[in-house]
């Protein structure tokens, strides 16, 4: 294991004794309903042991009982701040399945709303991030702009968090005729506010001091818990689903994976897995541009591959995408019915977020609390 | 020595006094309920929103509603507290808070007790605020609560030292404690203010101008720390410890933490007006410096540096707690030693 960097005091001949501290799961900054027990020597954590559960909902048990479309709405729901990019891989191994080939329209759309909606969600995190931080203005700006893209994905599927869009074989509805129009209009003022961002938060002085060489998680640590998105390309793995194993359409398009560099402090520190998620906005950007210009303007029925009545054959298929948390895939068993005898989601938040324990001991609580925002978890998701 | 309108139309009898004592009072409920306003709006124009606009004209009428609503609420003492403390803490607080204005000077023809060791005064009863958060912090019994009062503990004191330094700067500069002195020695225009020097050869303003902005700096970053006002608001920083000392209080109880919050803005505001732009003396020399100007100069000037406060709380984000300490010790304390004796240094020769 690489060297990490810890903050030493020397409490001279005190003893202090240990307090146990429940940060969770009330508390404004654990992004949901997760409980840390947490060990605390005077402001220094010694132990960190996240309890999950709290928001389970029985969502993997709940599929089987479901028709496969009817799963779609639970997968919505599982990471809500994502949902778009959620439903893809779950389509995607559905369609490999049936064995349908969907039109290059429809997955030129598929990419636009997943890489809005990946805007959308690292607008989120580093919102909710800087918020951590105690910076609460950026966090306004950023869900100022989250609003565009909540308007079109709602003009598209009516749904402004859980949108029940893509459809196993097509899509629920056309876009709306403004459709291009918007995207190119959000990409320019996410530009812009991402400028405004970068001044007021990621260049702050206090923002790198706080930021900079906390929470450091090597490159070994990191593959080794299995850690996948902007936390394992903040340690500098250049490793990307759309680039890696490319799925749809994403070979045709040219955009770079931003890894970590330690700009400000070591590779893999908090800032850096902030920093990734705030160029993959730009790279998301670019993606947008090049898939509105390949978009063809003709409507098309976009439901027109959509079985009637699913029943795939018997078998099984793990089908994975790149979710804007990391690698989401779904293993769904099919016993020939039209109900799935198993869908498992590999859940992102919940893997990332067992590399909290590793990375956060040795750090003061101020820190513990930025590490956490650094993993960006939905407890939607890590609890399903 | 002081002279006191109230005094003087009334004589010191007991009523004089009564008076004398609930004047400030009145102003600080009033300037509290702007101040809140202030905080909603600069936020939200800071923010790119529009802020409350439903309760009066632009939501002028907000804070009144606020205090209505904090009036209203139950006033929750949990079973685990010690109670006598926990009940008196905020009330120390508040008279921490409220004591500091019996040395304010409003104008030339009031302040409420003007002794001559008024900076001496104001630093003494600002130090008692501690007692009220470790107090009420103790008595909380709960995990946050210790931790931001510990935390406040720690920054509150160490934030002392390079104030109390830039204090005995201006008051080796002035030769006198009084804040009545003080001002009277910044008279006659903006060219004459502390932050300027005080009176003095052009050459030598030209020299220490540059010290005295640092030395307002420090006092400032100094007071942001002492008021628990962002970057420094860690004894309450809401995403790590929930509200730090005051994470049990509810009601009025809480409202008083506030109170004193605001309050203790407006003095260290005050204070850096006085020690720094000349109090209630206007920037224009004689013109508009009527005795009944004094007090609008002297608000005008602490509401700039209110607003000031607000503004940076919505800017910029917080320091972690070994940091402020590192800032506070390694930084701050010798470049106020140094200030210190460059300003001696003039105070010599000019």
């Amino acid at each position: 294991m690489a060297e990490r960097k810890t903050i030493e005091y020397d409490f001279g001949r005190v003893d202090t004794e240990r307090m146990r501290l429940n940060v969770g799961p009330q508390h404004p900054s654990t992004h949901g309903v997760l409980r840390l027990e947490v060990e605390l020597e005077g402001e220094l954590v010694t132990d960190v042991i996240p309890h999950i559960g709290y928001l389970h909902r029985c969502m993997e048990k709940a599929s089987e009982a479901m028709t496969y479309p009817q799963v779609i709405p639970f997968i919505d729901r599982m990471d809500y701040i994502s949902s778009m990019n959620n439903e893809w891989p779950y389509v995607m191994g559905m369609e490999k399945m049936l064995d349908i080939e969907v039109s290059e329209r429809i997955e030129l759309i598929r990419i636009i709303m997943a890489e809005l909606n990946r805007i959308g969600n690292h607008q989120i995190a580093i919102a909710t991030f800087g918020l951590d931080a105690g910076a609460f203005t950026p966090f306004l700006f950023l869900f100022r702009d989250r609003e565009m893209i909540l308007d079109v994905f709602e003009a598209a599927s009516g749904g402004r968090l859980l949108y029940n869009y893509m459809w196993i074989g097509g899509l629920q509805r056309d876009v709306p005729p403004t459709f291009k129009e918007d995207c190119l209009r959000i990409v320019k003022t996410v530009r812009e506010t991402n400028d405004e961002v970068e001044r007021l938060l990621l260049g702050n002085r206090i923002f790198i001091d706080r930021t900079a060489n906390v929470g450091i998680l090597p490159a070994d640590v990191a593959i080794n818990f299995a850690a996948s998105g902007p936390v394992l390309r903040g340690s500098g793995v250049p490793f990307d689903l759309r680039r890696s194993e490319p799925y749809s359409l994403y070979d045709r398009f040219d955009f770079d994976i931003p890894v970590g560099r330690g700009e400000v402090g070591t590779v893999g520190d908090s800032f850096d897995r902030n920093i990734v998620r705030f160029r993959e906005m730009e790279e998301s950007c670019k993606i947008i541009e090049q898939a509105v210009a390949m978009l063809p303007d003709a409507s098309e029925d976009v439901r027109a591959l959509v079985p009637k009545r699913i029943k795939p054959p018997k078998g099984e298929i793990y089908c994975k995408a790149e979710n804007p948390k990391g690698e989401l895939g779904f293993y769904i068993i099919s016993d020939g019915t039209a109900n799935p005898t198993r869908v498992k989601a590999r859940g992102t938040s919940f893997v990332n977020l067992a590399l909290l324990p590793e990375i956060s001991k040795g750090y003061l609580i101020a820190d513990l609390i930025l590490i956490l925002g650094s993993i960006d978890i939905v407890l939607g998701e890590v609890d399903r | 020595m002081e002279q006191n309108f109230v005094y003087e139309l009334l004589g010191q009898e007991w009523y004089g006094i009564a008076i004398v004592s609930i004047l400030p009072l009145l102003f600080v409920l009033g300037y509290a309920l702007i101040a809140i306003l202030l905080e909603l709006k600069v936020a939200s124009w800071v923010q790119d929103r529009l802020g409350p606009m439903r309760t009066g004209w632009w939501g002028v009428l907000q804070p009144i509603a606020e205090v209505l609503k904090l009036l209203q609420k139950e006033d929750i003492t949990p079973d685990a507290v010690n109670k006598p403390l926990f009940n008196l803490a905020p009330f120390i607080m508040f008279v921490a808070a409220y004591a500091a204005y019996a040395v304010l000077p409003f104008s030339s023809v009031f302040v409420p007790a003007g002794i001559d060791l008024g900076l001496f005064f104001i630093f003494a009863v600002g130090a008692l605020a501690i007692i009220g958060i470790v107090m009420g912090g103790w008595a909380s019994n709960n995990k946050y609560s210790i931790l931001g009062a510990m935390r406040a503990a720690s920054q509150m004191v160490s934030y002392e030292i390079p104030a109390a330094i830039v204090l005995l700067a201006i008051a080796s500069l002035a030769g006198s404690l009084n804040m009545q002195e003080i001002i009277a020695q910044q008279g006659g225009g903006i060219h004459n203010w502390f932050i300027f020097g005080g009176e003095g050869s052009i050459l030598g303003k030209a020299l220490i101008t540059p010290v005295m902005i640092v030395m307002f700096i420090l006092y400032f970053v100094a007071a942001l720390a002492e008021t628990n006002r962002t970057p420094f608001d860690i004894p309450e920083g809401e995403s790590e410890i929930v509200a730090g000392y005051h994470t049990e209080y509810s009601g009025m109880k809480f409202a008083m933490f506030f109170f004193a919050e605001y309050s203790n803005m407006f003095i260290v505001s005050a204070l850096t007006a006085i020690l720094f732009f000349g109090g209630w003396q206007s920037p224009f020399g004689d013109f508009l410096n009527q005795t009944w100007m004094h007090p609008v100069w002297m608000v005008s000037k602490a509401m700039f540096f209110v607003f000031v406060q607000i503004w940076l709380r919505w800017t910029l984000p917080r320091f972690r707690v070994d940091q402020l300490m590192d800032i506070g010790w390694k930084t701050m304390v010798p470049i106020a030693f140094i200030g210190f004796f460059a300003i001696a240094l003039w105070a010599m020769v000019r």
